[in-house]
């Protein structure tokens, strides 16, 4: 581990070194630094492959407008993106401007090593608010909201159609949906209602909103697992499992709750706009399966809403020009070449419909309405120290070893103590 | 990663150990030569691996050692904080979850040592055929990338599609969830752990039972000695010194054992608290929690364990190794 943080510092010092190189020859190449504008080239990092194609157009529409700028797209996998990343910030080579998500924000903004955003004639308005408050800290607008995702009910037809149960539709209650998961399981097909996996996001997030509670306080400083409202929260995905209506959490653990979807095993599933278009491209599925908007708590269906910015690295060398590039990237002009690739929605307002009609045959309006109600997903300064809490203490919930209150109350209480160390 | 580790931990032993097999047999011959005479030749010899151990393994250790006193920002910077990570270390509850998980680990890979002897024994019979067959398909794990190793026994581990128990259940067993219960998920993944080490421990062992001379087992024949007591009194002391560098390499192994853990299980998994090692407990740390001080001295804790272990095993050997 030493050795490839050592080898890592070592790449970051041969790519310095690369870059400065290129820049050098770029200021002989351009003689003087006349007004005419010298050549420039910013790093753009990003992590998911398949919208490269659409990065790259994004790039070259940028370099229309400042045809001194090339914009070089750095693709670094998900599973590795924040480990280097925050090894290149250490070392004082990361890309100029580069993707951000919600977890990670905080832990980056607070450390000064983003630029904020505020001189860039960014209008919040344009952009969902829950997006807008994941990416401010202490009052001023780090990220430009690139993309963002909410979620929905998605159910397998075939096995609604067999079973003879209605679909899943707009002002179903939770009750609805215990009382159709219970109609939809058949031990001895080892068919199943829903999957009440284990996921924030997807699942638990969603409920702990849709029952009135809260994650985390909007500050980021006061743990909301206490309250009996969050407590309802994960009594939703635990009850489904006590009942059978859901696989066992050892039983989702072994087989990727997805995969038991696709394979008809399991007849509702919660997932995020993003699974729309992987969806349509699995032969398996691609015609049994539609999207309904979630299930409604005592305080209503909330969807929580995560989204991607695009910020700006507050070391870079071109401090404007990455900042305009962001600004832009997340813009009218990007956000048009994002909805016609169809991988995500674009974060900015009005851009939405090319990704709903994109996809006729499923209902993917659902993810759009659900903005009006959605609620941010739950980030501090330092989101990772608490979320291995949650997932571990969680777990055992999930798999019966402690009572859901018992758990939560421990969760509470461990949660508050990191986030009390994170604000010291 | 940890095959980084493991290397760094285990080179200067292995070394230091296969120079001591080497040098057995021929102790007390050519030695005589002056240590002037050929000291240029042996540091231009030296000189490049002797970089890159100062470079890549002491340079580490050191700032490891230094860093388990800091607490530091997770973009750089640090400040010293003097025995703070250890006091926290030895308050943290998870640390006795992670000593014993890993102990009982260690315990359980160990049996691939006798394993491993015996496999080796029967593939050295005389007489055997497709020796070369069997030697490949021992040593294909060996080969294989751990990643596609843990996938697949994840897949034969399955609980209710897995290969395992459906044989079982063609014997009316009904198999465990084997990877999420936390009574086996261990054993399942020290099981593993052990298949993927047998090949290169045969190999050693093969290398070590070709070394036994002929002329030994003859004059043990003439005796009137059986095959059974032949293997426990001639062929077990003969290979001793092979069975002393497998199961220091071993116990060195099994106490980093991270990558299996940490491909298999996954994050959420309800065994994990059954299975958390060491190493698991200094990733998250590190990597996940963003303390790289706390986790500098978890490694620091791990280090001196197998130090005093590894020690212990030096003076044992006395007991037990035969160096011809």
């Amino acid at each position: 581990m030493l050795r490839s943080a050592i080898t890592r510092r070592g790449a970051a010092a041969v790519a310095l070194a690369a870059t400065a190189a290129l820049a050098l020859s770029a200021c002989s190449d351009s003689g003087s630094d006349a007004g005419d504008g010298e050549a420039v080239t910013l790093e753009y990092g990003v992590w998911d492959q398949k919208q490269e194609a659409a990065m790259k157009e994004i790039a070259a529409a940028f370099t229309e407008e400042h045809p001194e700028v090339t914009v070089k797209l750095v693709t670094t996998p998900y599973k590795e993106y924040f480990t280097k990343l925050q090894t290149s910030v250490s070392g004082g080579s990361a890309p100029d401007v580069f993707w951000m998500n919600g977890p990670n924000f905080q832990l980056y903004a607070s450390n000064g090593v983003l630029a904020p955003l505020d001189d860039q004639g960014i209008d919040p308005a344009d952009y969902p608010q829950g997006l807008v408050d994941l990416y401010t800290y202490d009052g001023e607008l780090y990220g430009a909201p690139k993309d963002f995702d909410t979620v929905g009910l998605w159910y397998n037809t075939e096995l609604f159609d067999a079973a003879g149960v209605a679909y899943p539709e707009a002002g179903w209650t939770w009750d609805d949906l215990k009382a159709t998961a219970a109609k939809l399981t058949d031990p001895a097909t080892g068919q199943f209602g829903i999957a009440a996996s284990q996921f924030g996001q997807e699942n638990y997030y969603n409920s702990i909103a849709q029952a009135g509670g809260e994650v985390i306080s909007a500050d980021g400083t006061e743990s909301g697992y206490g309250s009996p409202e969050a407590l309802a929260g994960i009594e939703l995905w635990t009850d489904l499992i006590a009942a059978g209506s859901s696989p066992t959490a050892q039983q989702m653990t072994d087989t990727n709750p997805e995969d038991l979807f696709f394979s008809g095993k399991v007849a509702m599933f919660q997932n995020g706009s993003w699974a729309a278009g992987a969806y349509a491209d699995n032969p398996d599925i691609a015609d049994k399966v539609n999207v309904a908007p979630l299930a409604a708590g005592a305080d209503g269906n909330q969807s929580v809403i995560h989204g991607l910015a695009n910020v700006v690295n507050a070391e870079s060398d071109h401090l404007d020009l990455a900042k305009q590039f962001a600004a832009f990237a997340s813009g009218d002009a990007a956000s048009d070449i994002m909805a016609d690739s169809g991988t995500v929605i674009p974060a900015f307002d009005g851009k939405q419909q090319a990704w709903v009609d994109a996809l006729p045959q499923y209902d993917l309006q659902v993810y759009i309405d659900a903005l009006e109600t959605a609620v941010a997903y739950p980030v501090s300064k330092n989101t990772a120290a608490w979320t291995s809490i949650e997932i571990e203490i969680l777990s055992q919930v999930w798999a019966g070893s402690i009572s859901p209150k018992d758990g939560l109350q421990q969760l509470a209480t461990e949660m508050q103590a990191a986030l009390d160390s994170e604000s010291e | 990663m940890t095959d980084l580790i493991a290397q760094r931990a285990s080179a200067p032993i292995s070394e230091l150990d296969r120079g001591r097999l080497a040098a057995a047999p021929g102790r007390g011959r050519r030695r005589g030569r002056g240590p002037g005479q050929s000291s240029w030749w042996a540091l231009l010899f030296i000189g490049p691996t002797a970089a890159g151990l100062v470079a890549f393994y002491l340079w580490p250790t050191v700032r490891t050692f230094l860093m388990s006193f800091t607490e530091s920002g997770p973009f750089g910077g640090s400040e010293f904080v003097g025995l703070d990570n250890y006091v926290r270390l030895f308050q943290d509850p998870e640390l006795l979850g992670a000593l014993r998980n890993t102990a009982l680990y260690t315990v359980i890979a160990l049996v691939g040592i006798p394993l491993a002897v015996a496999i080796a024994a029967l593939l050295n019979t005389t007489g055997l055929r497709g020796r070369g067959i069997y030697r490949t398909l021992y040593f294909i794990p060996v080969v294989t990338m751990p990643a596609a190793i843990a996938l697949v026994w994840r897949m034969i581990y399955n609980g209710d599609y897995g290969v395992l128990n459906e044989v079982l259940g063609v014997f009316g067993i009904e198999g465990a969830s084997w990877l999420t219960d936390p009574s086996t998920a261990l054993i399942a993944i020290a099981v593993v752990g052990i298949w993927a080490g047998l090949g290169t421990n045969i190999v050693i062992f093969l290398a070590g039972l070709q070394g036994i001379p002929d002329t030994v087992m003859e004059a043990a024949d003439l005796d009137g000695a059986g095959p059974v007591r032949k293997f426990f009194s001639i062929t077990i002391p003969l290979l001793s010194p092979s069975i002393f560098f497998v199961s220091v390499i071993s116990v060195i192994g099994a106490l980093q054992v991270f990558d299996l853990i940490y491909m298999m299980l996954g994050t959420s998994n309800p065994a994990m608290p059954n299975t958390r090692t060491i190493v698991y407990l200094f990733y998250q740390a590190g990597f996940i929690d963003n303390e790289k001080g706390y986790a500098a001295a978890i490694a620091f804790l791990l280090l001196i364990i197998i130090l005093v272990l590894t020690v212990v095993q030096f003076r044992l050997q006395k007991k037990w190794v035969h160096y011809e």
